[in-house]
């Protein structure tokens, strides 16, 4: 049995951390940052508590509450939660990973004077995030959807002044927005299917649950898509791709918690939390798996042309992403959550190590200006290896066992998809060899400012280690088993495993025989030839994108300035006004102020009246 | 338990008039002092009258009826129920807050805080009033002194401002007082008492021929200081050139008066004619908010910004009318309010920078949010609040308006939807032009944050009530529910 009241504190622990800082400790470094510390760690260990009381109950749980929010006739709107182990799961990647990250942060902000601005924005994305996690209703999820585009949106932009950052901020908000368009008329839309049964109509999840059943499958379908539409903006799907990579303006803990292991992840978790609104719709499904599969296949194509350490981890991110979203496009949400549960670990891991490097080298993002990392950082080194194994597939390391079962499945289902992903996957090593090499391998360089380059302090490296650690173990721990206790134990299928794993092995080869004697500048650029450009033009989404909203967007939006100016004010206001002073102007000549003229017109007058007297007599 | 006397927020704004006409108008710290007293009283006393609504009760309470012109059935009547409690609220907020950023007019001091004082009496008359008389003549008093505000404290258009506000309001208010004497006529009774209209009404509607021309005089005159498309050109120019106070209050509370007049008057009292009319109204909601949503984009006057955004959104308040539901109606009074506290935010927080910047200008402001970061933070918050983030009331108005809308005007309903798209990237612009980024080097260099209690007071004032009926909508939704049942039973 789970205590409601364990939920509650996971769930508002954060938000009281946040509001804390907001009020009382703005000023300071240190109790602010130890505030959001607890604030996450709270709900971490709550959310262990809760854990452990579903895995001792033996059966397939689930649990909600909730209280009134707004109740108006026939609507009612509630704000709850519903704990199952699917949303266990991700609490513990979120506050688990949280925690880890945001000790890190301490570290890694330390010189920063905004720092309890940061750890404020972070506690409002945790808890953000977490509702999004246990909201046991569609608007409430929302919300919490929103909130986290919006502390998204803050973290971003924190450094502000930087025209670059705030660009990138408003950019994520936006696409966002935009994806939110399609999630918001797809929950109306749910929500007014949901009555027809006679059943009253409802946002809860588990209502719903009973309800799609006797739903119009054609409209269903159009929900289902228009929910997914939600998917695509929160999870970076194509076309909505384009934010992830500029994300990466914001501060790299940033970096590792929301736009690798939680935010992005949300659209995942959607799918899978409310996987019985997709399963029955074959249509919606394939859409979805090939959304997936398509981002896979074209995240890594361009991350093998990208300089910026963290812009390759995006890149690297959106092409796991597909993995996922294409994993329950082919309905597996075992398999797509497991990855996800997997890849928090492992990029969340990659990205602290980033930041180490970057924390270490004065802010240097770019790979061809590090070399010879590994000496001078060990324990960077060696984690952000054990990352890079992990996310390359390589056995026994946690990405093989997750990635595995994606690659089965879409073995199974679909052969088109399956070599996309394995495609994907060869990339993915290549790409992450490239980095490894390029950065971390070599003489580190002398005499250049670099003897400087030191190990980073302990706040950083402990939660390296941990998140290193999980990263290794992650295929043993029985994470599917918690998913779902009574599927099946998913057998290994060993021409998978055997394709994967030679197409993994075979990409870091490659990758070490081109930068693995640390070539001075990437020797792919003239080998890719007119291939090059397209890559590092990002198949010119962003290209595409900026001409739609400053030349077309905006030439609309003056055409109808023109025309409210010229039509609404100039002939119509103006128009009625003028009219109204010329008719005056007419009949002005009356009063022009000559007595004789009035005299005339009093001469006439009479006249006029004395003939139509004559005339009636 | 003593209950509220609503004359009382009447008088004693009269009385601190008073005491301001005849303090000498060289000692203005002292008038200034009468002035923020003199609107601190009507807003506790509206306050106390919010609190005291017996919600479960419903009905008009704490009603004080003096008959006045008999023979043509005029009373000196006063009466809240669950909408015009809020709209005092609303009211008290905002006009303590436009006193309060006053203090930065220097010049006729005396005279600006009398013109200001009539206005907001006035407006108070108007939601206080249950009879149609004494309503349209509060609405008057409450428009006549506008003109003078910003044709004297206003910025460079002042004069083309004042002039095609003033005529667009008198000419929609002519056109709506026709339709309300046609009401008056029809109905029978010899009455501009609403309680008494509304009584004889339900028994007896008036012909739907006859409500059918009567209705959209009512809702196009008032529609006009709603901003109802095509007739809102006025409200761009005229917030834009007028003093801050009076753009806090135009856009904030008195327009605000047509949507309550087009509740009162028009959908309640001739629901059949609401049948064949709102539809066309939807229409137009939609208009309102793709077309001046779209204009604010081309905006780089901040304030312009804010005027356009403030036409789009009364869309949403236009479109909740059209549903015939109670949701609609719920969604309707809860977004006056809710964009009332966000547009006079927004509007102060504009002027607290523009007097300092002397630049409306977004080309020529920037990265603001270094040297004065609580300003920019509660720009930043009004602007996702008017963005429709959740945390903030006009998100719970939006979602209700829309969860009204769906059946009803599906196609129109997703357009609604996509206009709040359109607001985040115009507020968005606006915050990453304004404030983000390095400082602009054009900027004036004696910039300063708000630091004092008093010109924080404002700011955090509207900003605490915007999130708390954000978060916790049942507040102020069970007030507004237990007046807007009947209503709904009516249209349905």
């Amino acid at each position: 049995m789970v205590d409601p009241l364990l939920v509650w504190i996971a769930y508002f622990a954060p938000l009281v951390a946040c509001l804390l800082i907001t009020f009382l400790f703005l000023h300071s470094k240190s109790l602010s940052s130890l505030t959001a510390i607890l604030g996450i760690v709270t709900s971490f260990v709550c959310t262990l508590l809760i854990a452990s009381q579903i895995f001792s109950s033996h059966q397939t749980y689930s649990f909600q509450q909730s209280i009134t929010w707004i109740h108006i006739d026939a609507l009612t709107i509630n704000f709850g939660f519903l704990v199952n182990p699917l949303a266990i799961i991700m609490m513990l990647v979120v506050t688990g990973g949280g925690s880890a990250i945001f000790l890190y942060s301490k570290g890694y902000m330390a010189e920063d004077p905004s720092m309890p601005r940061f750890f404020a924005f972070l506690s409002l994305f945790a808890f953000s995030m977490i509702g999004i996690v246990l909201s046991n209703n569609l608007i409430q999820l929302f919300i919490f959807w929103e909130l986290v585009g919006l502390s998204s949106h803050l973290l971003i932009g924190f450094w502000y002044e930087k025209p670059s950052a705030s660009a990138a901020a408003v950019k994520a908000f936006m696409v966002n927005r935009l994806a939110d368009f399609g999630f918001l008329c797809g929950i109306l839309l749910l929500w007014s299917l949901s009555g027809v049964s006679g059943a009253a109509r409802s946002f809860q999840i588990t209502d719903l649950a009973t309800a799609v059943s006797h739903m119009d499958p054609h409209l269903l379908t159009i929900a289902a898509l228009l929910l997914f539409c939600g998917v695509v903006g929160k999870s970076a799907q194509v076309p909505l791709h384009v934010w992830l990579a500029d994300a990466m303006e914001g501060p790299t803990p940033v970096s590792a918690l929301i736009h690798a292991a939680t935010m992005v992840a949300a659209g995942v978790y959607l799918l899978a939390r409310t996987f019985f609104i997709f399963e029955p719709l074959t249509e919606a499904l394939s859409v979805i798996a090939y959304v997936g599969g398509i981002t896979a296949l074209m995240a890594a194509t361009l991350a093998v042309v990208e300089n910026d350490i963290k812009r390759i981890l995006a890149y690297s991110t959106l092409s796991q992403l597909g993995l996922m979203v294409m994993a329950l496009g082919l309905g597996g949400p075992m398999p797509g959550m497991y990855h996800l549960t997997t890849h928090a670990f492992f990029k969340a891991l990659l990205f602290l190590g980033a930041g180490s490097v970057i924390y270490g080298l004065h802010h240097e993002q770019n790979i061809w200006k590090m070399k010879g990392v590994w000496k001078s950082m060990p324990i960077t080194g060696w984690t952000f290896l054990f990352g890079t194994l992990a996310l390359c597939g390589i056995f026994p390391f946690s990405g093989f066992w997750s990635k595995d079962e994606i690659l089965a499945l879409a073995f199974e289902h679909n052969t088109v998809l399956y070599w996309i992903a394995t495609i994907a996957s060869a990339l993915t090593s290549f790409y992450m060899g490239r980095l490894f090499f390029t950065a971390f391998w070599g003489k580190p360089e002398t005499g250049h400012g670099h003897h400087a380059v030191h190990e980073s302090p302990t706040v950083m490296t402990l939660p390296l280690v941990f998140l290193a650690v999980l990263s290794v173990v992650g295929g043993f721990i029985g994470i599917p088993h918690f998913l779902y206790p009574h599927s099946e134990p998913v057998h290994l299928n060993m021409t998978v495993a055997l394709i994967s794993s030679a197409a993994g092995v075979l990409g870091l080869v490659i990758s070490y025989l081109i930068y693995g004697s640390r070539p001075a500048s990437d020797p792919l650029t003239a080998k890719l030839g007119g291939l090059y450009p397209v890559l590092k033009n990002k198949y010119y989404f962003d290209a595409i994108y900026g001409w739609y909203v400053d030349t077309l967007q905006q030439n609309f939006a003056n055409l109808l300035a023109w025309f409210e100016k010229v039509f609404i004010i100039r002939i119509g206001v103006h128009g009625l006004t003028d009219t109204a002073q010329e008719g005056g102007r007419v009949f002005r000549f009356l009063q022009n102020g000559l007595v004789q003229f009035y005299a005339i017109i009093f001469v006439l007058g009479t006249v006029f009246l004395f003939l139509l007297l004559v005339k009636n007599l | 338990m003593i209950t509220p006397n609503l004359s009382l927020i009447l008088l004693a704004p009269l009385a601190g008039l008073g005491l301001v006409l005849m303090t000498p108008s060289d000692k203005t710290s002292l008038i200034r002092k009468i002035a923020n007293l003199t609107l601190l009283v009507p807003f506790l006393l509206s306050a106390w009258v919010f609190v005291s609504y017996d919600a479960a009760l419903g009905g008009y309470q704490f009603i004080q009826k003096i008959p006045w012109v008999v023979p043509f059935g005029i009373s000196y009547h006063l009466g809240v129920d669950g909408i015009n409690s809020l709209m005092l609220l609303l009211l008290g907020l905002a006009s303590f807050a436009a006193v309060m950023v006053s203090a930065s007019i220097k010049e006729r001091v005396k005279e600006y805080y009398i013109l200001l004082l009539i206005t907001v009496i006035g407006t108070y008359g108007a939601f206080l009033s249950l009879d149609i008389f004494f309503f349209y003549f509060f609405h008057e008093i409450a428009a006549i002194p506008v003109f003078l505000m910003i044709a004297i404290w206003g910025s460079e258009r002042r004069e083309y401002a004042a002039m095609k506000l003033t005529l667009y309001l008198v000419a929609g208010a002519a056109v709506a007082l026709i339709g309300l004497i046609a009401l008056y006529l029809h109905t029978g009774v010899g009455s501009f008492d609403l309680v008494v209209i509304q009584q004889r009404l339900a028994l007896h509607p008036i012909p739907f021929a006859v409500q059918n021309w009567i209705f959209p005089l009512i809702v196009v005159g008032f529609g006009v200081t709603l901003t109802l498309w095509p007739f809102h050109t006025w409200a761009p120019v005229g917030y834009t050139e007028a003093p801050t106070a009076i753009s806090m209050l135009h856009a904030g509370v008195l327009k605000k008066m047509g949507a309550y007049a087009i509740i009162r008057f028009a959908i309640q009292l001739m629901p059949e004619a609401a049948h064949a009319w709102m539809p066309i109204i939807a229409t137009l909601a939609i208009v309102n908010i793709l077309f001046c949503g779209l204009v604010a984009l081309t905006q780089r006057d901040i304030k312009y910004v804010l005027a356009y955004s403030s036409c789009s959104h009364m869309g949403y308040i236009l479109l909740g009318l059209a549903c015939f539901n109670g949701i609609g109606i719920n969604g309707v009074v809860f977004l006056m309010f809710a964009h009332g506290i966000m547009a006079a935010l927004a509007f102060a927080v504009t002027g607290f920078v523009t007097d300092q910047t002397k630049t409306r200008n977004l080309d020529e402001l920037g990265g603001l949010a270094k040297i004065m970061p609580f300003v920019a933070t509660c720009f930043i918050m009004a602007a996702f609040a008017s963005a429709g983030v959740p945390g903030f009331g006009n998100f719970v108005a939006e979602i209700l308006v829309l969860l009204a809308s769906w059946d009803q005007y599906r196609g129109l309903s997703v357009l609604a939807v996509l206009g709040i798209v359109i607001t985040a990237i115009y507020m968005l612009k606006a915050i990453r032009l304004g404030f983000h980024g390095p400082l602009n080097p054009k900027l004036a260099s004696k910039i300063t944050d708000a630091h004092s209690f008093e010109t924080k007071l404002p700011f955090v004032l509207l900003l605490t009530v915007l999130i708390v009926i954000g978060c916790w909508p049942a507040g102020i939704l069970n007030h507004i529910g237990s007046s807007t049942k009947p209503i709904a039973e009516r249209i349905r």
